[in-house]
């Protein structure tokens, strides 16, 4: 039993601390606040106390658990909302009321719930870490697979199927002897990996729904991606919408030192959204780990290893995860206020200097992998991190840390923003590391065409950028017509496709397929234009076509109806161009 | 809690008294300091360790001594009595009248420091609340349980646009119990008797708590005084049902107390000398708005700060635009062409406006409206520039068109009196009427219907 010797703020010496090792849980002071051993010198350790300290005196009493900082695994997390050291906050309220209460003792998962479980796995069996011995039907959406401890293995002793509390024994697995007994319950250090068998290339598309994502900087199931941005250039409605609507079977949510009503918002939209994929409620695959940055700061640190080991579980299953953590800066912060309160020699801007090493660290459990356990069972793990530059400048150490971990950069640009410009994706500084892997995807699924398409869209945009500078000086009078129509070309890419409004019913969602549509529409148009101009037409008449409007508002086609109402407009671009052409006369 | 009292202090450094031998003290402990002259000070626990405690005290350090002032620990930490007789009174920083009244009979002593509301017990803001001010209306819509600061500089008219708020804020639904409270965190004596004559004139003083710590008082007061502020306004809002707008006016004294404090204690300073826990700090203060689940009562929060030198990218504007749910920023260009409220929608912005604008709440043309405005004038903006290159000859019809839009939106839009109350419904129809300025197929971002139904009568086609 350890006793207090000093506090600032998260901080706590404590001394008589024989025994404590690295990141041991302690409880600490009357009240039982939760911390977490951080540094060691003789018999003094060193804490950071998950919760708010004043009033705290020296002199009182700190326990240590002995045990790492752990997460309960089990059936109940989906739906679930926990702070950041995962304890449920709709129970703390319902046991403390609307303010969280300092030292609230509450188990993550409800241990009285009874669960149906089916068992597959039969007495007999061989078994080994990660095999599957039998499933709950969690939610509607998500069949609980329940695995043989990674380090377990042996023969199936006995498995019984039928309704089980969460510790109560679901089947015993023997090992030369020695007996194991497996529960539905199971604990894991949130600081540890959890292993897997192999690692697989990402070569699958995350597919968002978001046309500036998936048709130029896709991200695969499994890999990871950065957005960098200043405040109000829609961090976190890009993280939402992502959360929402990309084709991840499981969506673990991390705010990170973020809004309170943030949180709230997801909280009342997603049981009422549906996917569109299954029609269910989105809350139903989805966990929230919700640490606001007015909670204990450093609870806010271990929130996202609490959200990631919560993932790689759902990834041993082989499910498709993907983690939204909103935001990495605020992480990044708290390790450095724990880190200025131990006095540590700072590095950049203040920083601690292991600050690329953690960040490198916690990108890299992401991946798609081979799970343990036997039959060929694949999963994946997404992180998609978002970044809080201060003042938007993206030279500051966190952004470029997780630049060079990380494979897709989707670059937030305020001007964008300002002007509603939504995503405030920038095109031209974003990039995607994954082009390359995924195309054999896009090539079989959409169209042979597609690359094709993409990179002459893309070669447009960046040609409007050289044309904006000439225009800054002469005008956009002064262009020869062929390059004001690239001008006008690529900005209906801008207006007409990049352009998403996360809010609108019909277009927060679209798939890939009428993605293409609507890219091969814009380019097909241009094209046309191109071929008039050199007919001798005037730039003038084909501004004012009347198939614009229709280009201009196919973001409010159904995707039923796409297929349909998109070629009808592409048969009326070849009618309208035609009928330029006739006007013209042949030269 | 006992009071232990000490006479041990060894060391004095700027707010800072470190006291030695002390027993079991709590962090964040509220301290009584006794000077050798009898006079006494407030303080409060910054660090404490076996035998060892440092204290800060609120005010000046002026006569402390290391040999005859005495230490009173008050086994505590920092509390406000609260009452609804707290309303129409006038309290310093510390929360101790300023009026000449008479104390405040306590129905509850509520810690200052305040928990963390519990992200499941919050409601959806979602209330529409009118300024009357077309700029916010539309475009950055205000609802009930946000927090949107205004960010500004010296020279504008901020104080202006926060009480043109105080006055004219209403829903428009139902009549609720409305109060403000209004926090002065070193401002000027001139810029504290401006609010207090404008709130006496519009009667509302009555419905008012003020705290005010001015420009001469302590600067580590202002560490407190908006927690004061806060921890009342949770306490008739949660407690007492009341609707509370709250100003704190101006934050940027706020952070500059909260420096000064972390010098003082020689700490790791991080951007620009502000302390690496600014964020967590401001978070603290102004994550306590909100509307919660079971509770009639709502925190709406108006903070003003001043952007130093106009840097938005300061890190106290970038750090306080991280945390609250928008910004409204006065821009010095609009202000110096005569132009009120100097209001830059382009950098402004409102997140919580989804939630409390369309169909039922405003109109179900406001978002189209709102991001045609937007796209329409950052278009004329940009035009503006290129135009003064290369002349408006060399622009198309169409951009003249937009240049024009432009103009007519700064001057008829943004611009209205300090006293003119534009209701939502006048301020949409003016929307329409500027945007027919442009042809109808400019307006991508507004439904067809829309146009159809909203617009056309302003077209003269």
């Amino acid at each position: 039993m350890g006793v207090i010797k000093r506090i600032i703020g998260p901080v706590v010496t404590a001394e008589k601390m024989q025994g404590a090792r690295m990141f041991d849980v302690v409880k600490v002071g009357e009240e039982g606040l939760i911390g977490e051993v951080i540094k060691l010198s003789g018999e003094e350790a060193i804490l950071q106390v998950y919760e708010d300290t004043s009033g705290l005196q020296p002199g009182k009493k700190v326990e240590n658990t002995a045990l790492p900082l752990s997460v309960e695994l089990g059936p109940g997390l989906l739906t679930s909302i926990y702070d950041g050291i995962q304890r449920p906050l709709e129970i703390i309220r319902a046991q403390h009321g609307t303010f969280i209460a300092r030292g609230a003792k509450t188990d993550a998962l409800d241990r009285k719930k009874k669960w149906e479980f089916k068992a597959t796995a039969k007495a007999g069996d061989v078994v080994e870490g990660g095999n599957i011995l039998g499933e709950v039907q969690e939610t509607e959406l998500i069949q609980h697979r329940v695995m043989v401890p990674p380090d377990v293995h042996g023969k199936i002793a006995s498995i019984s199927s039928g309704k089980f509390s969460l510790e109560e024994t679901i089947a015993v697995i023997e090992d030369q002897g020695k007996k194991t007994r497996v529960s539905l319950l199971q604990k894991w250090p949130v600081r540890k990996p959890r292993p897997y068998k192999a690692r697989l290339m990402p070569d699958t598309p995350l597919a968002t729904g978001m046309r500036i994502i998936d048709t130029f900087f896709p991200v695969s199931k499994g890999g990871t991606a950065c957005i960098p941005g200043p405040f109000g250039s829609g961090k976190t409605v890009c993280q939402q919408s992502l959360a929402k609507w990309s084709d991840a079977q499981i969506v673990v949510y991390v705010g990170c030192g973020e809004r309170g009503n943030e949180m709230t918002e997801v909280l009342t939209e997603f049981p009422e959204l549906q996917d569109p994929r299954s029609k269910k409620p989105l809350m139903q695959r989805t966990i929230l780990i919700a640490n606001t940055s007015n909670m204990p700061v450093a609870a806010r640190e271990a929130s996202i290893y609490t959200g990631i080991t919560i993932a790689e579980y759902y990834r041993d299953m082989g499910y498709d995860v993907a983690l939204m953590a909103d935001s990495t800066s605020r992480w990044a912060e708290a390790m450095r206020e724990i880190s200025g309160r131990l006095e540590e020699m700072p590095g950049e801007e203040g920083y601690p200097p292991y600050l690329a090493r953690r960040l490198a660290e916690f990108y890299e459990r992401a991946g798609r992998v081979e799970c343990l356990g036997g039959k060929q069972k694949n999963g994946s793990v997404t992180i998609i991190g978002a970044v809080s530059p201060p003042g938007g400048d993206i030279s500051e150490p966190v952004s470029q840390n997780t630049l060079r971990v990380t494979k897709v950069f989707w670059a937030l640009d305020a001007k964008l923003a300002q002007r509603r410009h939504f995503p405030a994706i920038n095109w031209l500084k974003s990039y995607s590391l994954y082009l390359d892997l995924l195309e054999p995807t896009y090539l079989n699924t959409l169209s042979a065409e597609w690359v094709d398409l993409r990179t002459n869209a893309m070669a447009m945009l960046q040609k409007e950028s050289e044309l904006q500078q000439i225009v800054q000086l002469v005008g956009t009078d002064a262009l020869p017509e062929k390059e004001q129509a690239i001008l006008d070309a690529a900005r209906m890419l801008r207006e007409d496709f990049l352009q998403q409004s996360a809010y609108d019913e019909i277009d927060a969602y679209v798939s890939l397929q009428k993605q293409y549509l609507m890219l091969k529409t814009i380019m097909k148009f241009h094209e046309k234009a191109v071929h008039a101009l050199e007919l001798g037409a005037q730039l003038k008449s084909i501004v004012e076509m009347p198939v614009r409007a229709q280009i201009a508002r196919m973001k409010e086609i159904r995707e039923e109806d796409a297929d349909k109402k998109v070629n009808a407009i592409l048969s009326e671009i070849e009618n309208a161009f035609g009928k330029l052409a006739r006007s013209v006369g042949p030269l | 809690m006992a009071i232990k009292e000490y006479q041990t202090v060894t060391d004095v450094a700027g707010p800072l008294v470190f006291v030695d031998r002390v027993e079991a003290i709590g962090y964040n402990e509220l301290v009584e300091v006794i000077l050798p002259n009898g006079e006494r000070r407030k303080g409060q626990v910054l660090d404490t360790a076996k035998g060892r405690a440092v204290v800060q005290i609120f005010g000046s350090t002026t006569g402390v001594d290391t040999q005859h002032t005495r230490v009173r620990f008050l086994g505590e930490t920092m509390r406000i009595s609260v009452s609804d007789e707290m309303l129409g009174r006038v309290f310093n920083g510390l929360g101790e009248p300023r009026d000449n009244g008479p104390t405040i009979i306590a129905d509850e002593k509520i810690d200052i420091i305040g928990s963390s509301i519990n992200p499941t017990a919050r409601r959806k803001p979602e209330d529409f609340i009118q300024t009357g001010i077309s700029t916010i209306d539309v475009m950055n819509t205000l609802v009930r349980g946000q927090k949107l600061p205004i960010f500004s500089g010296a020279g504008m008219p901020h104080n202006d646009v926060a009480v043109q708020i105080a006055r004219q804020a209403k829903v428009l639904k139902g009549t609720d119990k409305f109060a403000v409270v209004f926090a002065a965190i070193g401002i000027t004596h001139e810029e504290a008797a401006f609010f207090m004559r404008d709130f006496e004139m519009t009667g509302a003083l009555e419905r008012a708590v003020l705290f005010l710590n001015l420009a001469d008082d302590p600067s580590v007061e202002r560490l407190i005084t908006p927690r004061m502020a806060l921890t009342t306004a949770e306490y008739l809002a949660y407690e007492k049902d009341m609707h509370i707008l709250v100003i704190l006016t101006d934050m940027t004294n706020y952070c500059e107390s909260l420096r000064e404090i972390a010098g003082a204690r020689e700490e790791v300073p991080g951007r620009r000398g502000y302390p690496g826990y600014m964020y967590t700090d401001l978070a603290s203060i102004y994550e306590r708005a909100g509307i919660v689940k079971g509770k009639k009562g709502s925190i709406t929060q108006l903070s003003i700060l001043s952007m130093p030198g106009g840097d938005i990218t300061h890190p106290i504007p970038d750090l306080t635009g991280y945390i609250t749910e928008g910004q409204i920023v006065l821009n010095n260009d609009l202000h110096r062409k005569g132009i009120f409220p100097p209001i830059d929608v382009l950098p402004s912005l409102s997140r919580l406006m989804n939630l409390g604008i369309g169909g039922e709440k405003t109109r179900e043309d406001h978002r189209g409206v709102a991001d045609q405005l937007y796209a329409a004038y950052a278009t004329g903006r940009d035009l503006r520039s290129l135009s003064a290159v290369v002349g408006e000859e060399a622009l198309t019809e169409n951009d003249r068109k937009y240049l024009k839009f432009a103009d007519a939106f700064e001057n008829r839009f943004v611009r209205q009196g300090k006293h003119e109350n534009r209701e939502i419904h006048q301020s949409l129809d003016l929307g329409w009427e500027l945007l027919s300025g442009l042809p109808e197929t400019e307006l991508k971002r507004i439904k067809k219907d829309y146009i159809a139904k909203y617009g056309k009568r302003f077209r003269k086609e």
